[in-house]
């Protein structure tokens, strides 16, 4: 394992103070319990949006505290959901009386524990869940689709539509159609390295990728050998046009998202094939974002996520927003 | 017939536990993180060691406390030191065993049947997972069974505690052959076929190291 390493254990504690350093115009980190706040006071009676998830994915959810998006974000450690204090915590801390909506993505130990942390903060709370993730099949019986890139765009829409008045079910309500407008789907070239493991996660041949691959490395829908970016591309929106069905002329926001170890120019010639294959489904793209966002260490892939964007969605996605990792309009 | 009343749950009972089980837990590190990184994302096993060293350095905080308090400081480090599936899933675990009636008085066998059995039921309630998914419940579910039995029944008490262990193992090693439905495990399809669960395995270690503690004693 090579990283940037003083000691695994101070791994996250670390990472978090240069952040907090990093970000002091914005954020301010809490540790013990650890979460990210807005510098400022949330304003009374706006909704307070909470996050969090395990760490690894940056800058997703900590840079994305900020005007237009989240007022607090827990990190876990590497890949573990956070804590329950920690959400409480959190939620203690920002809520100006309108309430609190947790956005969850969807794992097994971060719903537990969202779950545990709603239970124990006594003030007005709801929660949506994430599950973009088209690589996997949803049935009532499983833990269902997982929850991966389209949580950046919940948190983005519904962070707008909260700084400028939404109410907590509106705000939700407003989350869970972003969510069932989105799909995701996710390559991966190599594995990750968690750090308190030393060692990747998985073995990958140098020809080979993981198709539907998940963000912490977690195997996807099948092992193939790699090929050029137009099948690759072809074959991750053919999963999503699947499973979203959009209509002719349908407007949509493209969204390609590193894994953490592929570079933007690769990221931005995935974006021209994707727009070439959608143009000639009669697909609108009008909005777009490009960059990691939602990464899983230094895994070396992509996803592709595709919203379906109305008239409510377009107008909180062009909202200013003003946090670490994503900031336009102010 | 079980006539054994005295010292059947103890914080200091808790702690040696935790003790034992740190060992034999770091033995099989190796073994439980290869099944989490076959099935699952490989941060099982650490999660586990951490919140086991978390309740052993409590040691000194507890051990003059009474059951209740005991339990619910335990609750609560493994809530918050752990985080993922397994922090959530131990916390409740302690939390339900703490409220568990009458932790005041002498702790027979039975009543720590009792608490055992309450706090694997609120592990099946959080975690929405039952039998045949795949997941740690396999394992802790029909052993939960089998201490309802045993606490009304009449079976000799180091008998019974060695069925347990066998019960634990055989349905540890079942979990390889199913399909899971819940938990990281459960994206993987067909994939996930032929590999032990992570989850089921730490928790068969478990069950195995206080069973046998208790036999030897």
């Amino acid at each position: 394992m090579k990283k940037f390493i003083n000691n695994v254990d101070d791994f996250l504690k670390e990472s978090l103070n240069g952040f907090g350093k990093a970000h002091s115009d914005i954020i301010k980190v809490n540790f013990e319990p650890n979460f990210i706040s807005r510098k400022t006071k949330t304003k009374e009676g706006k909704v307070s949006l909470i996050s969090g998830g395990g760490s690894g994915h940056e800058p997703m959810h900590g840079g994305f505290v900020g005007h237009g998006m989240l007022d607090a974000a827990c990190p876990g450690f590497v890949f573990s959901a956070p804590t329950p204090d920690q959400m409480q915590a959190a939620a203690e801390h920002v809520d100006s009386g309108a309430g609190v909506l947790f956005i969850v993505k969807n794992y097994s130990g971060d719903i537990m524990n969202f779950q545990m942390g709603a239970e124990m903060y006594s003030g007005k709370n709801d929660s949506i869940i994430t599950n973009d993730d088209v690589a996997v099949e949803d049935s009532t019986f499983t833990t269902g689709r997982r929850g991966v890139a389209a949580t950046v765009l919940v948190e983005k829409i519904v962070g707008s539509l909260a700084e400028n008045g939404g109410s907590l079910e509106e705000c939700k309500k407003l989350g869970e159609k972003v969510n069932k407008n989105s799909g995701t789907m996710g390559v991966a070239f190599t594995s990750c390295t968690v750090p308190a493991a030393g060692k990747p996660t998985f073995d990958i041949g140098n020809d080979e990728m993981e198709f539907g691959v998940g963000i912490h490395g977690e195997p996807g829908r099948k092992r193939e050998k790699i090929q050029t970016s137009k099948t690759i591309v072809n074959n991750m929106l053919e999963a999503i046009l699947d499973d979203l069905k959009p209509q002719k002329n349908e407007k949509t926001l493209l969204f390609v998202n590193g894994m953490g170890g592929t570079p933007l120019t690769e990221l931005y010639l995935v974006y021209d094939d994707a727009c070439e294959i959608l143009k000639s489904k009669g697909i609108e793209i009008t909005r777009s974002l490009v960059g990691n966002y939602c990464t899983s260490l230094e895994m070396q892939g992509a996803s592709i996520t595709l919203l379906k964007c109305d008239e409510e969605i377009l107008k909180n996605w062009d909202a200013p927003v003003h946090t670490a990792a994503m900031r336009w309009g102010m | 017939m079980i006539t054994e009343t005295k010292g059947y749950m103890s914080v200091n009972f808790l702690i040696s536990q935790a003790k034992n089980i740190q060992i034999v837990i770091d033995q099989n590190a190796a073994e439980i993180e290869a099944l989490d990184q076959n099935i699952g994302d490989g941060d099982h096993i650490f999660n586990v060691q951490r919140g086991l060293k978390l309740v052993v350095e409590l040691e000194d905080d507890i051990k003059n406390l009474p059951l209740q308090k005991g339990l619910n400081m335990i609750a609560m480090k493994v809530l918050s030191g752990i985080g993922g599936s397994s922090g959530a899933l131990f916390g409740t675990f302690f939390m339900s065993m703490a409220k568990t009636p009458d932790l005041d008085k002498d702790i027979d066998f039975k009543k720590a049947c009792e608490m055992v059995i309450t706090g694997i039921n609120a592990m099946k309630e959080r975690g929405k997972a039952d039998v045949g998914e795949k997941t740690m419940m396999d394992v802790l579910i029909p052993v939960s069974e089998k201490l309802n039995e045993l606490k009304s029944g009449n079976t000799d008490m180091k008998e019974g505690l060695s069925e347990i262990t066998k019960i634990a193992e055989d349905r540890m090693l079942a979990t390889k052959d199913m399909l899971a439905t819940k938990g990281r495990a459960s994206f993987l399809g067909e994939r996930a076929k032929g590999h032990i669960d992570p989850g089921a395995r730490s928790s068969q270690l478990i069950i195995d190291t206080i069973c046998k503690s208790l036999i030897n004693k």
